[in-house]
């Protein structure tokens, strides 16, 4: 008689819904998944390695690099750990622009979850709904940095530089004529502030067209209710953090618990699921932009009032401003300094994390007082939720291996670094 | 024009037959593959609008050449066969997808009397070639000798059975209110009864009485033709495309030919089997081929919606709706008719 075997099959790393590059072995009874092992390492370029190699502030870009898609969150974990050990303050204006971009990144990164997971369950037009309004958090990626993804706009000791007092416009073209030009344009008209205030606005309505294409749908409830359930006390014991330890029920947000820069002085909320499953994990993302939006009006109102320095005034971690440069001797030895060399950083080792989108993104950094450090860990989140895989999996159909992938919310660059 | 034909005819002599019969085919298979191209344009358009995008708009005015330039890039693609496949078998799996898809045209009427072959049996004709389609997917799944192509032909083949049995039960509803398996009869039957005597000859259709049967009926012709919600053989993001995985070039634009084909016969049938066929839907208007391509056009249309609109099913749940939910409701209804026409209230006389 024939040896009955189970079909094992090789999902990723090239796969539409490997997102990256994923490589699952899935060993398959039927089409009942009997084990996943995830491999990773296809995505490792040594950042951490790298990050010794470069000064302080070198790395900041890197940092984008990690989560493709949500670059500011990681470098404002980086830069909050040299601040640590440097034990300087930051501007309260460039705070409050931290936090906004924190926010506008954390709904850069559920749009861009929600529709991908929309998509891998087949509901293909959630991705594209999804990505016009990512479009215009992008373009404001792009007034302030003049990057729409890699934005190295956080510096140890603020930011870059200020909001700008006008927005980049579309122009006339053989495929958009001056009215679709004029349409486009709209909001873009005033500051970086107005133009986000009108999306504020917008995107309440847009969210309400989420809920509606998917929350009630039968078959997307179908696909995530009671799919891929993590207890609460599975969920810490996984190291799960953000949405996917919301999602179990567990109230732990990094915003509330140990606030940074100035969420204790902004109102919102902590949603958090029930049961678990796909479908709360699903919903406590939708529930999480809604209440980014929250922060990020506040931040608007608060920024439109208050003028003032965006960036450290200590020259010695931060350039000086270059019409002091171009007259003051010390300041041309500062800048000088600060661009040959780079910041010197006390000894010390320090931890420093923030509330990212998909869990606690933590840097752990050590200094021999060098001008670069002498190691430097990522804590990243996808990492330990990845390495749940298995367990989630374990006794769903194949379909449902996608569906948890989805929930994941895995981006491979900071997975493997 | 009579005269012409019938010059041909004494020219030919006994060629004369098999000559005319081609010519059916060419006048019929011709506009077919023409539709089955603009199909996939008017697809990409109208899911396009659908998701706030623009859809192909760069080949020819308004990107109308588009589905030309689609099949000359999949004809000049070398088709690659995997090392480890049945060569054979491997290009009779698309052939045979093809085939019943263009076959089944044989029967279908598309006016009154405009038909290749107007059989007797032709429901059965129809059932029997759509059956045969399965055959394709299994073989090429089978025949490429990849796990992912294995999986979609194990999904295609248990869906594409399990849906036959309501849509068989349908039709069998059909039948009894009909009393004919002809197709183009079956149309006619539609063209009678009380409410068409008063004008109103759309509430005289079939859809009416056998509401549920015809909900059902084009549910599972989007189960069988494997379109989304139910595309899960060809899964793009679980099974990647299933059975189609290891095909390029023109062996996969077969596939995708009996795909569309069988969309638009699909859509043909539920509008001649339910929806009157030809027949115009109220009295003052003439009947004729356009009111076909109307409602077929209504039909393929909500084919994009659905694809545009829902996630796809779980293969679990596919079979759960086929046999628990299509097959009880098409008996029950079966019953219901069958009680019907035996009473005095029975509107089929």
């Amino acid at each position: 008689m024939a040896e009955i075997k189970n079909f094992t099959i090789n999902f990723g790393p090239q796969h539409p819904s490997a997102h990256g590059v994923l490589r699952l072995i899935l060993e398959l009874d039927g089409e009942v998944v009997v084990r996943a092992d995830p491999h990773i390492g296809l995505l490792h370029r040594g950042t951490e390695k790298l990050a010794e190699t470069r000064t302080w502030v070198q790395s900041v870009p890197y940092m984008d690099r990690l989560d493709y898609v949500s670059m500011m969150c990681n470098e404002h974990a980086y830069c909050l750990a040299i601040e640590r050990l440097l034990g300087i303050e930051v501007p309260i204006r460039a705070q409050y622009i931290r936090v906004m971009f924190d926010e506008i990144t954390r709904i850069l990164n559920h749009l861009l979850n929600i529709g991908t997971h929309a998509l891998d369950i087949g509901a293909m037009t959630m991705v594209l709904y999804t990505f016009r309004e990512r479009e215009d958090l992008m373009d404001a990626y792009e007034a302030v940095s003049g990057a729409r993804m890699h934005a190295a706009y956080y510096r140890p000791g603020g930011v870059y530089r200020d909001l700008p007092d006008e927005m980049p416009k579309y122009t006339v073209s053989k495929y958009k004529d001056e009215k679709r030009v004029k349409e486009l344009n709209r909001a873009r008209e005033g500051s970086l502030l107005d133009f986000l205030e009108d999306f504020c606005e917008r995107f309440e309505g847009y969210l309400d067209d989420y809920h509606t294409l998917l929350t009630d749908n039968r078959i997307w409830k179908q696909r995530t209710v009671g799919i891929g359930v993590v207890s609460p006390e599975e969920a810490l014991a996984w190291g799960f953090t953000g949405p996917m330890l919301r999602g179990s029920g567990v109230a732990w947000d990094l915003r509330k618990k140990q606030p940074y820069e100035v969420y204790d002085q902004l109102e919102f909320d902590i949603p958090v699921g029930t049961n678990g499953d796909c479908y709360d994990r699903y919903l406590v993302r939708m529930e999480e932009m809604r209440q980014s939006n929250r922060i990020i009006k506040q931040c608007i109102d608060w920024l439109r009032k208050n003028p003032g320095p965006v960036i450290t005034d200590n020259y010695k971690v931060a350039p000086p401003p270059r019409e002091k440069m171009k007259t003051g001797m010390e300041e041309l030895i500062h800048h000088f300094k600060l661009m040959t060399e780079g910041i010197h950083v006390p000894p010390g080792e320090v931890y420093a994390a923030v509330e990212h989108p998909k869990g606690e993104f933590g840097v752990y950094a050590i200094s021999d007082g060098a001008n670069k450090p002498y190691r430097v860990k990522l804590r990243a989140p996808g990492f330990a939720h990845l390495s749940a895989m298995d367990k989630m999996a374990r006794g769903h159909l194949i379909a449902d291996v996608v569906a948890i992938i989805g929930t994941m919310d895995i981006v491979f660059g900071e997975i493997d670094r | 024009m009579n005269e012409w034909l019938s010059l041909a005819q004494g020219w030919l002599g006994p060629a004369w037959p098999v000559v005319w019969n081609v010519l059916k085919i060419i006048v019929l298979l011709v506009p077919l593959l023409l539709a089955v191209a603009y199909l996939t344009y008017a697809e990409r358009k109208i899911i396009g609008y659908m998701q706030v995008r623009i859809g192909p708009n760069r080949v020819g005015p308004k990107g109308w050449l588009q589905p030309i330039a689609d099949a000359l890039k999949l004809l000049f693609k070398e088709v690659i066969v995997p090392s480890q496949a049945n060569k054979v078998l491997y290009f009779v799996g698309p052939a045979m997808a093809l085939a019943p898809s263009l076959l089944v045209w044989a029967a279908v009427p598309v006016n009154d009397g405009w038909v290749i072959a107007d059989l007797d049996a032709g429901l059965l004709f129809v059932m029997a070639v759509i059956s045969l389609e399965v055959y394709g997917v299994i073989i090429a799944g089978w025949a490429s000798n990849s796990k992912y192509a294995f999986l979609g032909a194990m999904r295609a083949s248990a869906q594409m059975i399990s849906y036959e049995v309501a849509m068989g039960f349908g039709l069998i509803c059909v039948l009894l209110v009909s009393g004919t398996l002809n197709l183009s009869e079956i149309v006619r039957q539609q063209g009678t009864g009380w409410f068409a005597d008063h004008g109103l000859s759309f509430l005289s259709w079939n859809w009416l009485p056998l509401l549920p049967i015809a909900v059902v009926y084009f549910i599972s012709g989007v189960a069988e033709t494997n379109r989304a919600p139910f595309d899960l053989p060809e899964g793009e993001s679980e099974i990647v495309a299933g059975h189609m995985v290891e095909y390029s070039g023109m062996a996969f634009a077969l596939f995708f030919l009996a795909e569309y084909a069988n969309m638009i016969l699909v859509s043909f049938l539920t509008s001649i089997l339910f929806f009157g066929g030809w027949l115009s839907p109220v009295a003052f208007l003439p009947d004729g081929l356009h009111w076909l391509l109307i409602k077929a056009s209504v039909f393929l249309f909500l084919y994009l919606w659905i694809r545009a609109t829902f996630p796809r099913f779980r293969y679990d749940h596919v079979m759960r709706l086929g046999w628990k939910v299509f097959v009880p409701i098409t008996i029950v209804w079966l019953l219901v008719v069958a009680v019907w026409m035996l009473t005095p209230l029975s509107i089929w006389r």
